[in-house]
């Protein structure tokens, strides 16, 4: 059982490993020396405007309960780990549960409050401030049991074809990483530095928000922020950036 | 949610030595040239002054244009020869005025 369970993590790894290269690489590896400087310094790191914003969030009391993160959770230092196994498989609703989803549910079922707006700074602020407990943990999110059929959903789309452009993710980002498009490195795509501040948003971003820009970017339908599937590749994108530390809140170009 | 900058400036300096300080403010920097998706012009929405003053000496001041980028990164060195409050002041185009202040030891 537990020699099996080993053999399908390892068959996992290996499967998920990009075509052609040895080693994972962070998109960190891949930006340029001024992007790295700006994240390797808290204080140069624009993210950290949005993880202070959080961490006023974490003391004030909202919703029908009265009730802040602080609460329950206690210091957010408690938070270590959250982020490197989020998305999870949440058995008791039966789907994936990104972060931000699990933010909002904390939310709407602990606090009474209502659910923070998608891409708004308060929800971006949080997901970063709780991102940033975990950094330099490597990602580890649970692939076995009821996830592993999200995950494969997940890989799915990933090495689905689709657009005008008739391109899938693996294309690109297993085939062809490490490689030149206009200019720019084609990273792997691991998503480990989410929410991250982007200088081309000129702001804070979170993972969706990536996704959506990249399926536009082949011309093909973003997937709604609700629709199950975008857990589900979020929790693929995970498990296949797995054993890279998380990087949150990130600088990308 | 007006968010405090992201502040580094020493506490304590040796008097005559140069000591850097660099403020990252939140801000959109909107650059007046945008439209909205009706056609109308997003209005200009910059930090166009910043000055840096100790005890009320200028040390350092700068005029900011619609090319800076949202949230501006400001380094620049300054010396001091005594103690004193360091004020770092800045003012946009809706008027919106901030500042912060940092108490600096010359030892």
């Amino acid at each position: 059982m537990w020699r099996s369970a080993w053999c399908r993590a390892l068959a996992l790894l290996l499967a998920t490993l990009p075509a052609g290269a040895q080693e994972k690489r962070s998109g960190y590896d891949d930006a340029g020396p001024q992007v790295r400087a700006m994240q390797d310094d808290d204080m140069a790191n624009p993210a950290f405007l949005w993880v202070r914003q959080g961490e006023a969030l974490w003391e004030r009391r909202e919703g029908m309960a009265g009730r802040s993160c602080a609460d329950c959770h206690g210091a957010v230092e408690g938070m270590r780990g959250v982020a490197a196994r989020h998305p999870e498989f949440d058995a008791a609703r039966g789907r994936v549960v990104t972060l931000e989803q699990r933010v909002n549910l904390c939310r709407t079922d602990y606090q009474g409050a209502a659910a923070l707006a998608p891409e708004s700074d308060a929800l971006l602020g949080i997901t970063a401030l709780v991102g940033l407990q975990s950094r330099g943990m490597p990602v580890a999110v649970e692939v076995e049991g009821a996830a592993a059929a999200a995950v494969a959903r997940g890989e799915a789309f990933f090495r689905l074809r689709q657009g005008q452009l008739n391109l899938s993710c693996a294309q690109c980002h297993d085939g062809l990483a490490g490689q030149s498009l206009a200019g720019s490195r084609i990273p792997q795509g691991h998503a480990n530095a989410y929410p991250i501040y982007r200088l081309e948003w000129q702001g804070m971003g979170s993972l969706h928000r990536r996704l959506r820009a990249c399926l536009v970017g082949v011309r093909a339908e973003p997937l709604g922020r609700d629709d199950g599937l975008l857990a589900d590749l979020e929790l693929f994108l995970a498990a296949r950036a797995a054993g890279l530390v998380v990087e949150t809140p990130g600088v990308r170009p | 949610m007006a968010v405090r900058p992201l502040l580094s400036v020493p506490r304590e300096v040796k008097a005559g030595v140069p000591f850097e300080v660099r403020i990252l403010i939140q801000h959109p920097m909107e650059t007046g040239f945008r439209r909205d998706a009706v056609g109308g012009v997003i209005a200009r929405d910059i930090i166009h002054t910043f000055e840096c003053s100790v005890d009320g000496e200028e040390v350092f001041a700068a005029r900011l244009e619609p090319a800076v980028a949202a949230n501006p990164f400001l380094a620049f060195s300054a010396r001091l020869e005594r103690s004193g409050t360091m004020v770092l002041r800045w003012v946009d185009d809706r008027g919106v005025e901030a500042e912060e202040r940092v108490a600096i030891r010359v030892v």
